[in-house]
């Protein structure tokens, strides 16, 4: 472990897919489109293999970073080159390098043209995203979290369908206008740590970007600053979750992607900004945050997402713009169980952005399937195709239940944490939420009736082949994680426990009492009335 | 103050220049239309000369000594910044105009000879420590790119670009010289360091204020800034590309260097009677130079636009110049600006081969596919300029940012990133049109020149913006002293 904890993890997991993403640019023919694919493949499986370490010998009692590497990188600005994960990062770079090989292994038929850049910015993408992940510097993660638009503004706009250019620049100049908002915040941050401003007057430090320390700096800033900065944030990662009314970028970017593109906005992108909240926002403006009008508005703002997000989905006519509104409803449950801001709603919001990375990520191939072989995704246009492909049925049905968030299944275990937190802190919330799984149920459970059952109606589905092996590989290892996650969630728990205790306290949850973990024995869901484990250290400022 | 053997060796970089350009023009009489591309490799070579006199005159000791030809000029770290950039400037123009000069039916030795002499114009106005000084420099910069955006005298529109070009700059050179009028006959003195010691000890009146204020028209005239912008759109369009890709940087930058002399030295105690112009003219210029960009088709005409927008992120550092990123993060922009807005005119240049003019974005169509080197050298200036990072227009840009929070404007730091968000909208129409469309599938004639100069130029772009350490730090020490 040691020698683990020693060596630069995090920089090989982030640079192993820049590193393949330049050998194919420079060293393979694009006319070798199967040595691409075998390649790409490669890059990605062998970067998950090297992420699988953090797992096993990540330190779950310990407060604080780990696996930290920091080297100057700007010195005149204070800028460091400086990476470090906790237990919510962790899970997040497993999911990534997984959806990473799954992505790229999914494309091999469903890329025809342009094949070498495809890989290449496939492998960019998952650079920037771990990136974005990892590093403990505003500055660097500003510049992972900007570049990260680009690989996925050429996906949606090379390989994307019908609207595509529309949705790529709509999808690039939303998420840039809320992210320029942010950096103003970070360097009024950096000026309230160094020499002040705007009449606020500053602390006086050495010139810094350090996630951690300018943490602790903002969080002792006075309540209106935090305010305002909290609303600087909140725009760069509210329009990434997206929240309503941020959120009409996301169907455009979603429905126009090429599947592989969809999956990673899914499982990946969308978590940049439920990330950015449970990183950043809570614990570096808790007065912010409890003020009652932000904490209203902020509940207000998930608790409509659910609720809107779900009936717009119900309405759909294509099957994959129906799982894209279905992810505004999904985020909106994660917001509310990180605004709940108690041990219950955090750590089920964190583990609901891995369970929607894992089911709505698998859903999103799902109708790639159909997709590719039908070339519509046109609900009207199925119907009976659980007897013309039975496997695929099977895998579509666990997927969806656990989307809407059926007991055993990865999602019941996230939605019924969240709403646990909610009611803990509001009935009302609670209610409302539940609202959303109501229709959650009807909009997957209709979908799949419409799809699957009934008489095989149109003859273009006739001779449809079910799932090829492939396919299946693609799909089998998020179908383990989502049942791993529904029945024993425990190991997923420890790991997010002290990274979310350090956030509930950073907002005022230490002064409740324990005991903790009496909620449901064995699954390591935490009580319901959200209580902290007693004197576990305060977050180590590196 | 008299006038020592040293200060001469202190100019010798102009004075080289000077002879280089009039040796220039006066060979082109002697040298046929076949051998031009000769004029280009020797103005390459004389721009040579004149960088290792650049560094020997850097390493002069005198140098510390204060203003030399009885305080006309100075040579402090601040001037050599700006000489290195002007010549940079004129290098990557006369790399990318040897194609150009060669296809044109004119005369090409006295192109060349232009754009020295117009560089020269710019070494003077980089070095210009006193009123009367930095105009002269002024007009000769000005003089050299009247003709210079005239060369295609056979075609309406680059006439017009030089008429145009002559009339407006003639007003406002004539706004700006009434000023500088005001100012001295209110106070009699011409250097800039006498005039802020003798403000110091002086009320402020209405006149000097408006002298002040006419000096400024008349410098927001020279960077085109909004409402003074209205000669660049025409004038860029209408001028040879490669001598647009020359004004785009050349003279905006050298405005650059007597604008922020002059009110940084000269004018800060009457910071209050000028800063919320400035102020009010930046946020103008961002918002309209964005907004306006956005409606063209014209890939020339949106790049001016964009000039003028650029222009106006540079004003927030002009705005913070007592803090310690202003001036600094001036330097930091002009530079990223100069590499990344060259390059991508060099791109447009490059695509305008003979017979295939650049100038729409449609031009631009399938760029990808015929040749994707280009294509990705292109998106990276488009993002540069854009100010995604890692590239040289972010850090730029995040130092304007900082320095306007730092000095209260945090209303323009947010008008500026909100605009600067906007423009991505424009440029990307054109890594739209490269990247997703097919186009005509011609096959473009290489010119190694041009490569070259584009090649320096993305390389600048890319590592200021991903280890930026060094050249900061240099940057940092050119910042002004108070001459």
């Amino acid at each position: 472990m040691n020698t683990l904890q020693q060596l630069p993890l995090l920089s090989m997991i982030a640079y192993i897919p820049l590193a393949g993403a330049l050998i194919i640019m420079f060293l393979i023919p694009k006319e070798k489109t199967g040595a691409i694919k075998a390649f790409a493949t490669a890059v990605a499986a062998l970067d998950f293999a090297v992420s699988l370490p953090l797992w096993f010998s990540f330190d779950r009692a310990k407060a604080g970073y780990q696996f930290v590497e920091r080297i100057s990188w700007i010195p005149s600005l204070g800028v460091d080159y400086h990476f470090g994960i906790d237990g919510i990062t962790l899970l997040l770079i497993l999911l990534t390098t997984l959806i990473g090989v799954i992505a790229i292994y999914s494309s091999y038929s469903a890329i025809a043209e342009r094949q070498k850049e495809y890989y290449i910015l496939l492998l960019l993408l998952q650079t920037f995203m771990i990136g974005t992940f990892c590093c403990l510097d505003f500055f660097l993660f500003y510049v992972f979290w900007e570049i990260m638009l680009v690989p996925m503004y050429f996906l949606i706009g090379v390989w994307g369908g019908q609207r595509r250019l529309y949705a790529a620049i709509k999808f690039f100049l939303y998420t840039l206008a809320g992210s320029v908002l942010m950096l103003l915040g970070i360097i009024a941050l950096y000026f309230y740590n160094t020499t002040g401003f705007l009449g606020y007057k500053g602390l006086g430090h050495a010139a810094t970007f350090s996630v951690p320390k300018l943490t602790a700096v903002a969080a002792a800033m006075p309540p209106e600053l935090q305010v305002w900065l909290f609303f600087a944030f909140f725009f760069g990662f509210a329009i990434k979750v997206p929240m309503f009314p941020f959120h009409t970028w996301l169907p455009d970017a979603h429905t126009e992607a090429p599947t592989a593109g969809s999956v990673i906005l899914a499982a990946v992108l969308l978590k940049m900004g439920t990330y950015g909240f449970v990183r950043f926002s809570l614990p570096m403006f808790p007065e912010a945050v409890k003020t009652p009008w932000v904490i209203g508005t902020m509940v207000f703002l998930a608790i409509v997402g659910i609720v809107y997000g779900a009936m717009v989905t119900l309405v759909q006519k294509d099957m994959k713009k129906l799982i894209a509104y279905s992810s505004v409803s999904h985020l909106g449950f994660v917001m509310l169980g990180i605004f709940a801001l108690n041990m219950a709603g955090v750590q089920g919001g964190v583990l609901q952005m891995i369970n929607h990375g894992i089911s709505t990520g698998a859903l999103f191939l799902l109708v790639g399937v159909v997709y590719e072989r039908r070339h519509t995704r046109m609900i009207a246009e199925y119907g009976g195709l659980a007897r013309q492909m039975p496997i695929y049925a099977t895998y579509f049905l666990i997927m969806a239940l656990s989307s809407m968030g059926l007991p055993l299944l990865n999602g019941f275990i996230g939605e019924f944490s969240i709403l646990q937190g909610a009611f803990a802190k509001n009935f009302w919330w609670a209610l409302f939420a539940c609202t959303g799984i109501v229709l959650g149920a009807a909009y997957l459970l209709w979908l799949y009736q419409r799809v699957f059952f009934g008489e095989l109606s149109n003859p273009a589905n006739a001779k449809l082949p079910d799932l090829s092996f492939r396919e299946q590989l693609t799909l089998a290892p998020l179908v383990v994680l989502a049942l791993w996650i529904g029945l024993y969630p425990k190991p997923f728990f420890d790991v997010l426990r002290v990274p979310s205790e350090n956030i509930v306290r950073s907002v005022g949850g230490a002064t409740m009492t324990p005991p903790a973990y009496a909620g449901a024995p064995g699954t390591g869901i935490p009580a319901a009335s959200g209580e902290l484990a007693p004197a576990a250290p305060a977050a180590a400022v590196r | 103050m008299k006038v020592q053997a040293t200060d001469w060796l202190l100019l010798s970089p102009e004075l080289f220049l000077t002879a280089a350009g009039m040796i220039l023009l006066a060979s082109s009489v002697f040298v046929g239309k076949a051998k031009e591309e000769l004029f280009g490799f020797l103005s390459v070579l004389m721009l040579g000369v004149t960088g290792v006199l650049l560094v020997f005159v850097s390493t002069m000791p005198e140098r510390a000594h204060g203003p030399i030809l009885g305080g006309m000029f100075v040579v402090d770290n601040f001037a050599l910044f700006f000489k290195f950039l002007v010549l940079l400037a004129m290098v990557l123009t006369v790399l990318a105009s040897v194609r150009f000069v060669g296809e044109a039916p004119y005369p090409g030795g006295e192109y060349y000879a232009l754009v020295l002499f117009s560089g020269v114009g710019m070494f003077f106005m980089a070095s210009g420590s006193n009123l009367i000084s930095i105009y002269v420099a002024l007009e000769l910069m000005a003089l050299a790119s009247y003709v210079l955006a005239g060369y295609f005298k056979g075609e309406i529109k680059s006439t017009e670009a030089a008429l145009k070009y002559f009339i407006l700059g003639a007003f406002s050179s004539a706004v700006l010289l009434y000023g500088l009028s005001l100012v001295y006959g209110l106070g009699g003195k011409m250097g800039l360091a006498d005039l802020a010691q003798l403000y110091t000890g002086m009320q402020r009146t209405n006149a000097i204020v408006l002298g002040i204020l006419m000096i400024l028209a008349g410098l927001l005239f020279k960077i085109a800034a909004v409402p003074f912008h209205l000669w660049t759109p025409d004038v860029y369009e209408g001028s040879p590309t490669p001598v647009t890709a020359f004004f785009s940087v050349g003279p905006k930058v050298a405005a650059y260097a007597i604008f922020a002399r002059i009110f940084y030295v000269a004018f800060p105690k009457f910071q209050a009677d000028w800063g919320l112009i400035v102020a009010l003219v930046a946020a103008a210029t961002m918002i309209w130079g964005n907004l306006a960009a956005l409606l063209q088709t014209n890939v020339k005409r949106m790049f001016a636009y964009s000039s003028i927008a650029h222009a106006g992120y540079a004003l927030l550092g002009v705005l913070g110049f007592q803090t310690k990123f202003g001036m600094w993060g001036v330097l930091v922009y002009l530079l990223a600006y100069t590499l990344m807005n060259f390059g991508a005119f060099g791109l447009i240049i490059f695509l305008e081969a003979k017979g295939y003019a650049a100038e729409s974005v449609s031009d631009f169509n399938g760029l990808a596919k015929r040749n994707m080197p280009a294509a990705v050298v292109m998106l990276l200036f488009l993002l540069s300029l854009a100010g995604i990072p890692p590239t040289a227009g972010f850090i730029g840009k995040y130092y304007l940012f900082t320095a306007a929070m730092d000095a209260g404007y945090a209303w323009l730091a947010v008008i500026a990133v909100l605009a600067s968000a906007v423009s991505l909208f424009y440029y990307f129409r054109i890594a739209a049109a490269m990247f997703f469309t097919d186009g005509v599938s011609a096959k473009i004639p290489v010119s190694y020149a041009l490569t070259a100069a584009v090649i320096i130029c993305a390389v600048g772009t890319l590592v200021i913006g991903v280890a930026p350490e060094s050249v900061l730090d240099v940057l940092h020490r050119c910042v002004p002293s108070k001459y």
